[in-house]
């Protein structure tokens, strides 16, 4: 366990900034899917690697909570592992890699596998928030396409898409369309994801530092993806499973083993499929024994 | 047989180890002490302080030695410290027209009262290395400095054309307090309270840049430098229990008053116009880019055509702070594998159906 670091207030923000943040996340909870402004500050990690997700973390946690972090859907990675110290240093809260186990989630680029439950809390690190920011450069013009209710023009990008590719060409970040009124950006997830925002359990926190924004998917909110009848929303599958567990119905990460285009596949949330081997599930390529850590 | 990548945590601290040791270089070298790099590295020092923004010549010395020397790395760190600071109180405006100047000059006038005053300045001496300073340099020759007195209370030139109506009078907005961008999320538009917070810590390239394109004809706005002076300034604040002011710091600035082409009509008179900049130390560069980024962003009220990125308030605005840029385009190097297996997924899969429509695909172009 890391030591606590002296000189610095609980969480690192001051107790007025986490007012800020949290009347910004009541805000947000409030309009599902609206992108409210806050007073994003300067964290002592870059922007870009996860100060909006720090920020709400630090505005909710409390001694009382256990923390996951995950990048990628891996404890492990760099970034996770960098986050998870900045708040043992900064809390002194219990961490874990369970995601039963783990009260708040912060994470970048996944949901986790294992369904979450109602009192648990997911916070996206979100780079960019605004869904029509490849078709609109100018704050000035979305913020009125959002009032207005104006996405058409995403919906002629997704039918150019379709005319040009046969097929809608967004694999990740797939604008969803929250409670029946404010178009989202999915933070980015991998369109493999999306369909867990919608009616989730849990409460779904997003937080952007560098562009200073917060919004929210409260627990049992619709969130429906854009798509058309005759060419319907759909989420990708491998021809093959995790070749740790077997799962075959997990997002699976490539490991390119050699240069003689010999590739596996594994699961790309670690909780999971640690979970699973532990339950005796095993995939092609490893026996039960061979992966006990 | 693969096993899952462990140990980022070791792998880390290690990093931060192998970084420390670069950062001390050669241990038979004396190390650097942060006096030494507050005192004969003062330009590095005034950047950090600019646009870090907090006035702290020792601890933005500190963060150019813990960054070594680089000095966006070193910005970071002391915005970072910054922002943790408690406000305490908030200050009078400077009053640069009572700095006791170090330098001073204006290129509008031949003279102007209180006399142009070069000051330390690089213009003028020729780029030529000194090899001398190799060798740890001897006694200098000591230079003559003006008396105290003929450096305090200079006019401002941009006071003596505001006496003859000749440039637009600035005045302050009505509203109690003015925009603070430390505290509130940037808007748009952006007011000019929040423009010049915004250009005061934005990145020294970035404008310098953007000004410069102004005058190669992208946004032109015929800028003349009315009057560039750097100084100590004294900061004041009026603590409610004592209800007058006291001084409670003396801060060195560089301010440039940029005099700019004239907005009017066959109705109203013509005035000049005015670009401002204020940057920490002996800066004036940095002032100056920010004078012609001040002027060009303030196209759209004084009804010009907006066609050009200096002119651009939310282009500028928003891409200006080298501390979210640096952030956010180094965030590439954070794994991005489970968004790239998505998109792989779907290249694959529309590859595949293209194969399946067409027949084999054409090699032979790349001999061409």
């Amino acid at each position: 366990m890391t030591a606590l670091l002296d000189g610095y207030n609980f969480a690192f923000l001051d107790e007025q900034t986490k007012r800020m943040i949290r009347r910004a996340l009541l805000k947000a909870v409030a309009i599902p899917g609206y992108q409210v402004p806050f007073g994003s500050r300067e964290m002592p990690l870059p922007y870009g690697w996860g100060t909006g997700g720090i920020q709400v973390t630090a505005a909710v946690i409390g001694l009382d909570d256990t923390l996951k972090v995950i990048d990628q859907g891996a404890d492990d990675t760099t970034n996770a592992v960098s986050i998870r110290r900045f708040f043992q240093r900064m809390t002194g809260v219990r961490t874990t890699v369970k995601t039963r186990e783990a009260t708040l989630i912060q994470t970048r680029h996944r949901v986790p596998e294992t369904p979450l439950r109602e009192g648990q809390i997911l916070i996206y690190q979100v780079p960019i928030p605004e869904p029509l920011r490849w078709l609109e450069p100018r704050e000035t013009e979305t913020r009125k396409m959002h009032a207005l209710s104006e996405y058409g023009a995403m919906h002629v990008k997704l039918y150019e898409d379709i005319s040009r590719h046969g097929q809608v060409s967004t694999a990740y970040d797939y604008p969803v369309l929250v409670n029946g009124r404010y178009l989202m950006r999915s933070s980015p997830i991998p369109k493999f994801d999306t369909p867990k925002i919608h009616m989730c359990a849990a409460l779904q926190l997003f937080g952007a530092g560098r562009e200073k924004r917060i919004f929210a998917v409260p627990p049992y909110t619709d969130v429906r993806p854009l798509d058309f009848e005759d060419h319907p929303f759909s989420v990708e599958s491998w021809p093959t499973s995790c070749a740790l567990c077997g799962s075959a119905d997990s997002f699976l990460d490539e490991i390119v083993l050699d240069d003689q285009g010999g590739r596996m596949f594994v699961c790309s949330d670690t909780d999971y499929c640690a979970d699973r081997r532990a339950a005796g599930h095993a995939g092609p390529a490893t026996t039960p024994a061979e992966v006990t850590t | 047989m693969y096993v899952a990548v462990k140990g980022g945590e070791a792998a880390i601290e290690n990093a931060h180890r192998l970084l420390a040791a670069d950062r001390r270089g050669d241990p038979s070298v004396p190390e650097l002490s942060v006096a030494q790099i507050r005192e004969q590295m003062s330009g590095a020092v005034d950047r950090v302080m600019t646009e870090g923004s907090l006035y702290d010549p020792d601890l933005a010395a500190l963060a150019l030695k813990q960054a070594r020397g680089d000095q966006v790395e070193a910005i970071f760190l002391l915005r970072a410290y910054r922002t943790t600071l408690p406000r305490l109180a908030v200050s009078a405006p400077i009053e640069t027209s009572r700095m006791s100047v170090h330098r001073r000059i204006s290129s509008a006038f031949k003279d102007v009262p209180g006399g142009q005053l070069l000051g330390p300045t690089f213009d003028y001496t020729h780029r030529l290395l000194d090899f001398a300073l190799l060798a740890q340099a001897g006694p200098m020759a000591s230079p003559a400095v003006a008396g105290e007195a003929s450096r305090r209370d200079l006019p401002q030139v941009m006071d003596l054309l505001q006496a003859e109506g000749l440039i637009a009078v600035e005045t302050a907005t009505k509203s109690a307090a003015p925009f603070d961008l430390t505290r509130e999320p940037l808007t748009f538009p952006a007011a000019r309270d929040a423009r010049l917070q915004n250009l005061a810590r934005a990145d020294e390239g970035f404008l310098l840049a953007l000004g410069y394109s102004t005058q190669r004809g992208y946004g032109r706005n015929h800028p003349f430098v009315g009057e560039i002076r750097s100084g100590t300034v004294s900061v004041e604040i009026t603590p409610p229990e004592l209800g007058f002011a006291i001084d409670i710091a003396d801060i060195l600035v560089t301010e440039c008053q940029m005099v700019n082409q004239f907005a009017g009509s066959k109705t109203e008179k013509p005035t000049f116009t005015r670009g401002y900049g204020l940057a920490f130390g002996m800066a004036e560069r940095k002032a100056m880019a920010m004078a012609l980024v001040d002027r060009s962003l303030r196209a759209e009220e004084l009804g010009e055509d907006v066609t050009a990125p200096a002119q651009d308030i939310e282009f500028v605005l928003s891409h200006s702070d080298n501390v979210e840029a640096s952030g956010f385009v180094q965030h590439l190097k954070l794994p991005h594998h489970v968004d790239f297996q998505a998109e792989l997924h779907l290249v694959r899969r529309m590859r595949a159906e293209v194969g399946a429509t067409t027949a084999e695909p054409v090699i032979a172009e790349a001999a061409q």
